[in-house]
Parts: C-alpha cells; sequence; structure tokens
C-alpha cells in the first residue's frame, strides 16, 4: 500500500501526461488538463513545505543553542515579518505602494542580486589561479573563450573596426557561437532529451521508484 | 551628488539596500558577522516571500476561492493532495506524503518526456539534416559540413556503449575538441553574465544610493 | 588590412618578449612569485575597473549582432491590436541583464499599439514586470490597464503553467496581479490560449524560461518566440535558432545593449558596456598572467 500506491499513481499520471500530447479526445485530454491544474496547486504547496523545513531545521538549532544560533533566530524572525505582512495585506500585497513591495525592493531585490554578484570577483580569481592550459584541448578552450570574451563586448569592435570583412573580432565570435558551438551543444542536447526521456520512461514505467520507499520524518 | 534621504520611506529603503549590499560583499575580504546578518536575513526574506506568494498566487485563487465559492470543488483534491505533503514531519503518517510526491513526478515525467522528444530531440535531429553542398555558396558548404561533422562526432564521444578503439576513437576525438570550443565559448558568455551582475549593484550604488552618475 | 596586420604582428612580438624574458631567471621567479598572489588584489582590480567606466564612461561603439536584429525585426512586424504575451520569467539577481531588455521591448510592443499580456513563471517576478508597465506602458505610453495591457502575476508549476495556457489562459489564470479576476478585464475577453497569441515576448533568466517554452509550446501550439536571455544561457539556444523553433535571441547585457541601441535608448545595458569590456580584458590578463606563473614555476621546478 505505501510504495504500490505511489507507483500506480505515478503511472497513472505519467502515462495521461503522455497520450494527452497525441490524443486531443476528452477522454485524455479531460483529466490531462485537471493534471496540469493539480499539480500547479501541489507544488506551490511543496514550495511552502521548503519553508517549514526551514523552520524546523532552524529551530533545532535554536533549540539546542547550536552554532550561530542568534543569526537564526534572524533568519526565523524575517521569514514570519514576510509572511505576517504579505498575508495581512490581502491580495494587493505587490502593489508598488505596499509593506511588502518596500519589503520585497530593500530586502529581497537587493540582496539577491548581491549575492549573484560576488561570482564576479570569484570569476577573475579563478581565471588567474585555476585556468591552466595543459594540453591542446585545453587551449582550445581557452581560445573561444578568449575569442568571444573579447568579440562580445565593444572593445572587440573599436580593436578590429578596420580590419576586412569576415576576419572581424565580433564576427569571428559570431561564427564560434553558430557553428563549432551550436553543433556540439546541439548534440548534447540530443543526447540529453535522449536521457531524458529514457528516465521519464522508467519512472512512468515504475522502475525507477525510489521517491516511493523514503520514510516520512 | 544626490545621495537617497534616509529621512523619507523610500530612501530609507535605498539606505538598507545599500548597507546589506556593502554587508554581504564584505564577504570578499572575509567572513564577518555583517555578512552572517545579511546572508540569514536574505534567507528569512526569500522563503517568507515564496510562502507568500504561493498562497496569493497559486493556493488562494486556484483553490480555496473554488472551493470555497462552489465554482470548482473538484480542486479540493490537490488541496488534500498537498497538505499530505506535510505528513513528513509526523513519523508514522510520512508515507502518505508519497502519494503528492508521486502526483508530481508522475505529471512531470509524462510532461518532459514529451517536451524532450519534441523539442529537443525531433527538431533538433531535422534542423540537422543540412545540405553538405551549397551551389555557389562555398563558405556555407564548409560551415554546413564542418556543423555536421560535429553533431557526428561528438554523439560519437557520448557513445560510451563500444570501447572507442580505431575510427571510433579519432572521430571521438574530434568530438572533443568540438566540446572544448563549446566550453570555451559559454564559459565567455558566463564571464559576460557574472560580471553583468556586478555591474548592474555598482550601477545602484553610483545612482539610486550616492547619486554620482544617472544609469 | 593594414590594422590586422598591424595587430597581429603586435601580438607576436608581445608574445616573443614575453618568452624571451620568461628565460631571464629574474623575471622567470618573479612571474612564479604571482602564484601566491592574494586574490584580494585581483577583486580590488575587479572593483576598480567596473567603477571607473560608470562614473568616466568611454563611449565605445556598439553592433548589433545579426540575431538581435532578428529579435527586433520580429516586433516590428507586430501589427496595431495585435496581441502578445511577455512573458518575464526571471527575477532580481537577473535584473541588470533582463530588466533593460524587458523595458526596452515593452518600449517596442507600445510604439507598435500592440496590446500586451504579462505573465511570469518565477517568483520573484511579478514586481518587476508591474515596474517595467508602469514605467513604459502607463506613464510613457498612456496604455490603459485592462483594456491595452494585463499583468496576470506569477503562477506556480513551470511546464505546467505552460501547457495549461495552452489549453486555456483565463483558465490559468483566474485572476490577474492584483486579484482581479480576468472576467472583469476586457482585454482578456480576447485571449482564449496561447494560439491567439501572435508572439510570445519571453525575457528569461534560467529554468523555467525559453527552453520549456520552446519545449512545451513552439510546435505544440504553433507559438512565435523570440527571447532575452541572460549570457549564461545564451549558448544553449543557438541550436534553437538554427531549427527555427526561436526567431531571436538577445543574450546578456551585450545584447541588452544591442537592443537599446535598435530601438534608441541609452539605458543601463548600454552605459555598462565600457565596465564588461575592461573587465573581460582583465580576465584576459589574468588568464595569461596565471599561465605565465604556472610555466615559470614549472621551469624554476625543472631547473
Amino acid at each position: 500500500m505505501q510504495r504500490q500506491v505511489p507507483l500506480l499513481l505515478t503511472a497513472a499520471i505519467g502515462l495521461v501526461m503522455l497520450l494527452y500530447f497525441f490524443v486531443p479526445n476528452p477522454i485524455i485530454a479531460g483529466p490531462g488538463h485537471f493534471f496540469e491544474d493539480a499539480v500547479i496547486i501541489v507544488v506551490a504547496f511543496a514550495i511552502v513545505l521548503g519553508a517549514a523545513n526551514l523552520l524546523q531545521f532552524n529551530g533545532d538549532i535554536i533549540v539546542r543553542r547550536g552554532k550561530d544560533w542568534p543569526y537564526k533566530v534572524v533568519l526565523l524572525l524575517s521569514m514570519f515579518a514576510m509572511i505576517g505582512i504579505g498575508l495581512v495585506e490581502g491580495e494587493h500585497y505587490l502593489d508598488p505602494e505596499t509593506k511588502f513591495s518596500w519589503m520585497y525592493n530593500t530586502f529581497y531585490a537587493s540582496m539577491q542580486a548581491t549575492m549573484f554578484a560576488l561570482l564576479a570577483f570569484y570569476i577573475a580569481s579563478a581565471a588567474f589561479r585555476a585556468f591552466r592550459i595543459r594540453n591542446v584541448e585545453a587551449a582550445l578552450l581557452a581560445i573561444a573563450a578568449l575569442f568571444v570574451m573579447i568579440g562580445r563586448v565593444p572593445i572587440g569592435l573599436a580593436i578590429s573596426k578596420n580590419w576586412p570583412n569576415g576576419v572581424q573580432l565580433p564576427q569571428i565570435s559570431d561564427w564560434i557561437m553558430e557553428n563549432p558551438q551550436n553543433s556540439a551543444k546541439r548534440a548534447i542536447l540530443m543526447g540529453a532529451a535522449l536521457g531524458v526521456m529514457s528516465t521519464g520512461l522508467r519512472i512512468i514505467m515504475g522502475i525507477e521508484g525510489s521517491f516511493s520507499r523514503g520514510e516520512g520524518r | 551628488m544626490h545621495i537617497a534621504n534616509p529621512l523619507s520611506f523610500d530612501g530609507l529603503g535605498v539606505w538598507i539596500a545599500a548597507l546589506l549590499t556593502l554587508f554581504i560583499f564584505s564577504f570578499l575580504y572575509k567572513d564577518n558577522p555583517f555578512y552572517k546578518l545579511a546572508e540569514h536575513l536574505f534567507v528569512g526574506i526569500s522563503a517568507g516571500y515564496y510562502v507568500a506568494q504561493e498562497w496569493w498566487a497559486v493556493i488562494y485563487p486556484q483553490c480555496v476561492k473554488p472551493v470555497m465559492n462552489g465554482s470548482r470543488p473538484i480542486m479540493i483534491i490537490p488541496g488534500i493532495l498537498g497538505l499530505l505533503l506535510f505528513s513528513r514531519f509526523v513519523p508514522k503518517a510520512g508515507w502518505l506524503s508519497r502519494w503528492s510526491l508521486a502526483i508530481i513526478i508522475g505529471a512531470y515525467a509524462g510532461i518532459k518526456t514529451t517536451g524532450f522528444a519534441q523539442g529537443d530531440l525531433v527538431e533538433q535531429f531535422h534542423a540537422s539534416l543540412l545540405p553538405l553542398w551549397v551551389p555557389g555558396h562555398i563558405g556555407l558548404s564548409i560551415d554546413n559540413i564542418l556543423f555536421i561533422a560535429g553533431i557526428i562526432s561528438t554523439l560519437v564521444f557520448f557513445f560510451f556503449s563500444t570501447e572507442h578503439k580505431g575510427a571510433i576513437k579519432s572521430t571521438a576525438q574530434l568530438g572533443v575538441w568540438f566540446l572544448m570550443i563549446s566550453f570555451g565559448a559559454a564559459y565567455g558568455f558566463t564571464v559576460m553574465a557574472r560580471v553583468s551582475l556586478l555591474i548592474g549593484r555598482f550601477q545602484f550604488l553610483l545612482d539610486p544610493w550616492l547619486g554620482v552618475a544617472r544609469f | 588590412m593594414a590594422s590586422l596586420i598591424v595587430f597581429l604582428v603586435g601580438l607576436a612580438v608581445v608574445a616573443g618578449v614575453l618568452a624571451l624574458l620568461l628565460r631571464v631567471p629574474a623575471v622567470a621567479a618573479w612571474f612564479a612569485r604571482l602564484r601566491g598572489l592574494d586574490r584580494r588584489w585581483i577583486f580590488v582590480a575587479v572593483w576598480v575597473l567596473v567603477m571607473i567606466p560608470l562614473l568616466f564612461p568611454l563611449k565605445l561603439p556598439i553592433a548589433p549582432t545579426a540575431r538581435a536584429v532578428e529579435y527586433y525585426e520580429e516586433i516590428e512586424k507586430l501589427k496595431p491590436g495585435d496581441i502578445v504575451l511577455l512573458s518575464a520569467d526571471y527575477d532580481p539577481a537577473s535584473g541588470p541583464e533582463l530588466g533593460p531588455m524587458l523595458r526596452s521591448s515593452l518600449t517596442q510592443l507600445c510604439r507598435h499599439k500592440v496590446k500586451i499580456v504579462g505573465d511570469c513563471l518565477w517568483p520573484g517576478g511579478p514586481p518587476l514586470l508591474e515596474q517595467g508597465f508602469n514605467e513604459v506602458a502607463r506613464d510613457s505610453f498612456h496604455y490603459k490597464y485592462g483594456e491595452d495591457y494585463v499583468n496576470l502575476g506569477f503562477k506556480e508549476g513551470r511546464e505546467a503553467v505552460i501547457l495549461a495556457m495552452g489549453n486555456s489562459i483565463p483558465g490559468t489564470f483566474a485572476s490577474d496581479f492584483r486579484g482581479t479576476p480576468v472576467t472583469q478585464l476586457p482585454l482578456m475577453n480576447k485571449v482564449t490560449n496561447l494560439s491567439s497569441v501572435k508572439l510570445l515576448v519571453n525575457i528569461s533568466a534560467g529554468y523555467p524560461g525559453t527552453k520549456e517554452w520552446v519545449q512545451q509550446a513552439s510546435r505544440r501550439f504553433n507559438l512565435r518566440i523570440i527571447s532575452g536571455c541572460t549570457a549564461v544561457s545564451a549558448p544553449e539556444y543557438y541550436a534553437y535558432l538554427q531549427s527555427n523553433q526561436l526567431l531571436g535571441l538577445l543574450g546578456g547585457m551585450a545584447g541588452a545593449a544591442e537592443y537599446e541601441k535598435m530601438t534608441g535608448i541609452t539605458g543601463s545595458a548600454t552605459k555598462g558596456m565600457d565596465a564588461q569590456s575592461s573587465v573581460h580584458l582583465l580576465i584576459m590578463l589574468c588568464i595569461l598572467m596565471g599561465n605565465l606563473a604556472h610555466w615559470a614555476a614549472r621551469r624554476q621546478g625543472e631547473r
């Protein structure tokens, strides 16, 4: 019951969604539409589950007075503050004049953007410390990277604007992107597609059923 | 120079955002309490934002409202399945959450299988059927030959069901070279992306906060 | 031709000089010591090379690529009254690259008096889309909400949302961003599903985004798609361009700057390209110096 029902559900729903692609008949399309709508709601609950997990994990640390526990208090307080303000604001919670919007712009938007902006520094440092040209393959990688980096920015055009047509740096960069890069990427796409299809079919047929063996907490 | 006014609500928001930005940048020197504070604040605010979003954008309009006003009572089923996910917190009842997971996994297995089959396999294969000789266009002909050689050699490289020796080994080696060019190009674009994000943060610090430039 | 020859000769001279210098023990030792350089000096260099061009712009020339021109031309083909779906699938982390694309796309769409239906597949997207609509459609072009444009907001579910929209957009988004039932919005009376939309303008930061739209909607619902995406995603989408599943592509901040040039806007992307150029040169230098340091250290080790 604990394993068979989930596997049966997966197989049935997966099969309907597969057939839904090919069969417009309402016998298949009707359930297909319902499952589309249903999975949207279940996934939304899954996101809320993530927040609940966060509460449990950090709550444990606070109770045990684990490492950095005061910061976990900040984490949970800010989470509850955001949830509380969002729920109280109502359906207009994202209107520009609401407190929720202000929190979004002040905290969420700025910090998320900055977290990703840090990567620029590390990519420069990694280029110096880790990018080693030891063989032909690495040299090819480096040459392609250098041409693309210089060709995609205005300095590449400024340097090469008087060069013959066809060998200007932006044109070389574009040629690399449209031809050798594109062909390798396409092969990767096709190979990955085969992998996804086989995994999807294995899941639907119940061969890949590891999710049905887990224990709840 | 027009620094944001910290005494106005909007200006206060800009100042807080700028300080949090600098707190996070301080990690570049070394890990410190300011960075830790900003990091944990970010995680908490993000989680809270997502919960509020999911409630008002999905759960309330798609599930709660249609069930309460009777327009679509069947939506109680996904609502119950969603709530069953939380049974994971009850050791004896945790197995119920697998039913909800099964819905998600089954639906997406079906959706992704057909999506990848259509978009990434059939269409891509179709588009790869290029003429090897285009009359009057020698450059295009060379490009097409190179293109198809790249696809075939890269696919041969990923074919591990047979030992790579002889002609297969040479073809696979050519595939590796195409892959390296592809990774190099991807690296160049990745560098561009990361630097762009940094430029964006600096534009925020220089314009809305310090007001020394206009972007 | 002359400038190409000068450039190549210059490169050869620099390479030759470096090769000769590396033979000098003192110089080789200096390069070898570079291996121990504190990476925070590189951080300082990045900081300086971003800050200075932003404060003192060089205004280097920008030339649109063919794929950016295709993006522009697809919107140019639209007629007044056509309905376009604008899917802003990104969040503030990708704002510097995609925000300018969103604003420029809205500008070009509004110039053509096109009706716009907006949605987001990323939870962080709705306020960004709303800001774009307010600044461009409402304030600059005096578009009326509900008649000329609608913001449907966010919906969780990724590919499932795309499929659901292919079946029925009002069914998927029963209410808009502000909770108003879509039946009360005149524009939504003309929108049934993805097949009733002339073009999808997808501003995409990753998953879910352009790839999912192409896989689920381009052939299944005969949807014409153009994409503005982050530079990280762009290389993968060239395959979709070549197969005509995608009809135009803007890649990263450079793509946004090219598009701003075509639409006649001098926005944040254009102003950021000088800094982009200088940091790219720094990274190329880092790759070169890092390898020279490595080779010099190896030669010293061999001696």
